[in-house]
C-alpha cells in the first residue's frame, strides 16, 4: 500500500520508536517568539543544559510588540521586559534572532517561508498553534507548548503519539470573491472546532491546487481551529516557484536545490495511499463565510440569518445562548444589517502580501466609513516594503486606515491595539473566541475582501452583491 | 515534577463546551517571563467583572466550590492556542485533576481535550480523564444533588470514584507513556536523553534534502 505526504516524512524523521509505543521525533526547524519562550530558556539555564542545535532555531518578537511608528520604545513595562528577555536569550544561546526593527522581523508565521526556513519535507515546530501555517509547503508543521520548547531546544527532538491522517479534498472552482480564508472557514462549520483532533489534515483537490502559496498559507493557518494537529499540501510547481522566484537566504540552491527537488517531487501522497478519515467538499458551491459566534466552527453563509439556539448542528442550547448574548446577536438577523465599529486587517492567517492586494483592490478609490476604525498591518517587515512598493500604503491611508508595522496587533490584542468592550469588529484574523482581541470584544472571523468592504460599508455586506451595485 | 499516583478532593463543575485557552487565561497575562503568579488569573474574564469583584454567576465562584480540586467539564476543553500558561493556572489555581466527555458526532468520536492542552498538561502533573457523554451527565446530576461532592482518583487502577449516596466508579483509559510519567514524576528531558545515542547516529545519517 502507497504512503501519505504525511507517513512519509513521519517515517523519515523517526528516530526510533519508544517503549510505551510513542515516536522520538526529529525536528529540523524550531521556530521562537517571545511568550511562549521565555521559560524554557529559564529551565535551560536551572538545568545548566545548553541548545543541541542553535542554528535550527530561528526568533522573532511579533505577539507583544506595538506596530505604531514609535513601536521601538515600548511602553508597557512587562512587554518590553518580555522582549528584552527574548534578546538576550538569543544572544546567550546563539539563536537567530529577527528582532524588533530588523528588516526580516514579522509574524513568525509569515517569516518563515519569505526566508526559506520553511520548505517542504522538514519537520518544523513553535510554541504557536498556528505552526500549522508551515504545511502549505508539504512540511509537518504543528505547535507545541513551553515544556516542549524546552525539549526541542535540548534534544532537536520530541515525544510524539501518531496521529491519524484526514483527507480534506475541495472540488471544483472557487466562485469569484471567494477565498481561501472561506474554504477553510467552510471545512471547520462542517466538522466543529473538534473534528480534526488526533489527525493530521492533507488538503487536496483542484481548488487547493489551484491556490497561490500564500492562499493555501491561510488554509493550513486555520487547521488547529479545526483541532487538527496540522494540516498539510502537497508540494507542486507553485510551491517550487514560490521558493526559487526570489531570494531566500536559508533555502537550498543550486545542486543543493536540485537533489531538494528530486527528494520533494517524492513527497505526494500515493495514488493507492489510504486515509483514516476523509471529507470532500464542493469549492464551487462556497459563498463568502462570516463567524456569528464564539468559536471559528460557528460559521455561516453571508446570506444566511443568524441561527437559533436549538438549530446550529453540534452545538448545545446553552453554549448558543451563551454565544448569541456575548455577540449581542439575535436569532434570525442578517448580519448583513449589522454595524461594525473596528476592521483589522492583519494576522498570520492573512498578512500576506496577495491579502493586502485583495484589501487594497476594493478599497482602492473607496472610503471608510466615518465610524469605523480601519486597522491594515502586514505581516512582516517585508511585507510592508512590498506593499509600500506597490503603492498599496498610499491605497489604504487615502481610504482612512491606519498602515501599520508588522506583528500579531490585534489578532489577540497582547500589544496596545485591542477592542473596547461591546465593539464588533470584522477581522481578517483567525480567532473570535470570547475577549479574544480585547475584553468584551465581538470578533466576526471573514476574508480580507470582506473585511474591507465593511470597512467602506459600516457594516458586513456580501461582497458579491456589493460590488455589483458599487 | 510532582509524581501523581492518587488524589482525592472536592468536584466543581463548568458546564461549557470548547472552553478555549484564551479563556482559561487571557492575553494579558502571557506578558510574563515567568513560571508562577498565573493561579488567580485563571478564567479572568468569566471569574471577575469589570471593576474586578468576583463575578456572582460564575459557576467556579460558588462557594460550595470551595476548596474544589477536580473540574468536570464538557468536549473539546483547552482548544485553541497552545498557551501553556493556560495549564500553569489551572495547576496554581488548585486544580489536579480535569475530567471532559468525548463526544460521538455522526459516527464519529470528538476528543474531550484539544490536543496541544493534554501534552501540556501531562507535562505539568495535571492529570485529564476522558469519559462518555453519558458519564459526565451523570456526574453533573451528582454534584448538583451532593454540596461539596468528593471524587477519588486512582492514576494506577485507572479509576475514578464520585462518592454520592453511593459510590459511581468510572474507569478511564490513559497512554501508557503519559501514565508512567506521571506516577513516577518523570522529566521528560531526561527520559529522552536516555536516547541521545539513537538522536547522534539520526543526524549523522540524515539528510534533509535527499530520501
Amino acid at each position: 500500500m502507497g504512503k501519505t505526504l504525511f507517513e512519509k516524512i513521519w517515517s523519515k524523521h523517526l528516530v526510533r520508536e519508544l517503549p510505551d509505543g510513542s515516536s522520538l521525533l526529529y525536528i529540523d526547524r524550531h521556530l521562537v517568539h517571545e511568550v511562549t519562550s521565555p521559560q524554557a530558556f529559564e529551565g535551560l539555564r536551572l538545568a545548566g543544559r545548553k541548545i543541541r542545535a542553535p542554528e535550527l532555531a530561528f526568533a522573532t518578537m511579533d505577539h507583544n510588540v506595538p506596530t505604531t511608528e514609535d513601536r521601538l520604545e515600548i511602553k508597557d513595562p512587562i512587554s518590553r521586559d518580555q522582549v528584552e528577555a527574548l534578546k538576550r536569550n538569543c544572544e546567550d544561546f546563539g539563536v537567530n534572532l529577527f528582532g524588533l526593527g530588523h528588516d526580516h522581523q514579522g509574524i513568525v508565521h509569515v517569516i518563515g517561508p519569505e526566508l526559506g526556513i520553511t520548505l517542504p519535507g522538514l519537520t518544523i515546530v513553535c510554541g504557536d498553534s498556528h505552526t500549522s501555517t508551515h504545511g502549505a509547503f508539504g512540511a509537518l508543521a504543528f505547535g507545541i507548548g513551553t515544556s516542549e520548547v524546552e525539549h526541542v531546544l535540548v534534544t532537536q527532538t520530541l515525544v510524539q503519539q501518531k496521529p491519524r491522517t484526514y483527507k480534506v479534498e475541495f472540488t471544483g472552482r472557487l466562485a469569484p470573491h471567494v477565498f481561501s480564508k472561506d474554504m477553510v472557514l467552510k471545512l471547520i462549520g462542517t466538522i466543529g472546532t473538534a473534528g480534526g483532533a488526533g489527525h493530521v489534515f492533507e488538503y487536496c483537490g483542484e481548488a487547493v491546487r489551484s491556490l497561490s502559496m500564500e492562499a493555501r498559507m491561510s488554509i493550513c493557518n486555520m487547521s488547529i481551529e479545526a483541532g487538527a494537529r496540522a494540516g498539510m499540501i502537497a508540494p507542486d510547481d507553485t510551491t517550487l516557484d514560490y521558493i526559487t522566484r526570489q531570494e531566500r537566504p536559508y533555502a537550498p540552491k543550486g545542486q543543493e536545490l536540485e537533489r531538494a527537488r528530486a527528494y520533494w517531487q517524492t513527497l505526494p501522497s500515493d495514488g493507492d495511499a489510504e486515509f483514516d478519515r476523509s471529507l470532500t467538499i464542493d469549492a464551487g458551491s462556497i459563498v463568502p463565510q462570516v463567524t456569528w459566534g464564539t468559536n471559528p466552527g460557528m460559521v455561516m453563509d453571508i446570506d444566511q440569518p443568524v441561527p437559533a439556539p436549538d438549530s446550529a448542528a453540534g452545538y448545545s442550547r446553552t453554549d448558543v445562548e451563551h454565544a448569541l448574548a456575548y455577540m449581542g446577536l439575535e436569532p434570525g438577523k442578517k448580519l448583513t444589517d449589522v454595524d461594525v465599529d473596528v476592521v483589522f486587517i492583519g494576522s498570520c492567517t492573512n498578512s500576506r502580501i496577495e491579502d493586502l492586494r485583495r484589501a487594497a483592490s476594493i478599497l482602492d478609490g473607496r472610503k471608510k466609513a466615518d465610524h469605523v476604525q480601519l486597522l491594515v498591518v502586514p505581516g512582516s517587515h517585508q511585507v510592508r516594503l512590498q506593499a509600500e512598493a506597490e503603492g498599496l500604503d498610499k491605497i489604504f491611508t487615502a481610504a482612512g486606515a491606519e498602515w501599520r508595522y508588522a506583528g500579531c496587533s490585534m489578532c489577540l490584542g497582547m500589544n496596545p491595539d485591542q477592542l473596547r468592550p461591546q465593539q464588533r469588529c470584522a477581522s481578517t484574523s483567525n480567532r473570535n473566541f470570547e475577549g479574544r482581541q480585547g475584553r468584551g470584544g465581538r470578533t466576526h472571523l471573514v476574508s480580507p475582501e470582506m473585511a474591507a468592504a465593511a470597512a467602506v460599508a459600516g457594516k458586513f455586506v456580501d461582497i458579491r452583491t456589493w460590488l455589483e451595485i458599487g | 515534577m510532582k509524581p501523581f499516583t492518587t488524589h482525592t478532593g472536592i468536584v466543581a463543575t463548568l458546564n461549557r463546551a470548547n472552553v478555549d485557552t484564551d479563556a482559561i487565561i487571557p492575553k494579558q497575562f502571557l506578558k510574563s517571563i515567568k513560571r508562577t503568579g498565573y493561579g488567580q488569573n485563571a478564567f479572568f474574564d468569566w471569574r471577575y467583572t469589570s471593576s474586578g469583584e468576583p463575578h456572582p454567576e460564575f459557576e467556579l465562584n460558588h462557594p460550595r466550590f470551595d476548596g474544589r480540586s477536580i473540574l468536570v467539564t464538557r468536549h473539546n476543553f483547552g482548544c485553541g492556542s497552545s498557551r501553556e500558561h493556560a495549564v500553569w493556572a489551572l495547576v496554581q489555581d488548585g486544580f489536579r485533576v480535569i475530567v471532559s466527555h468525548w463526544k460521538e458526532a455522526g459516527g464519529k468520536r470528538l476528543q474531550a481535550f484539544a490536543d496541544i492542552f493534554r501534552t501540556n498538561a501531562t507535562k505539568n502533573g495535571l492529570l485529564v480523564i476522558e469519559l462518555s457523554e453519558d458519564e459526565v451527565n451523570a456526574i453533573f446530576d451528582l454534584v448538583d444533588a451532593h454540596h461539596g461532592l468528593q471524587a477519588a482518583v486512582d492514576l494506577d487502577k485507572q479509576q475514578v470514584v464520585f462518592h454520592g449516596t453511593a459510590p459511581m466508579v468510572c474507569e478511564f483509559h490513559i497512554e501508557p507513556g503519559a501514565k508512567q510519567q506521571l506516577l513516577k514524576g518523570l522529566d521528560d528531558i531526561d527520559q529522552t536523553l536516555l536516547y541521545e545515542a539513537d538522536i547522534t547516529r539520526f543526524e549523522k545519517e540524515y539528510d534533509p534534502f535527499g530520501r
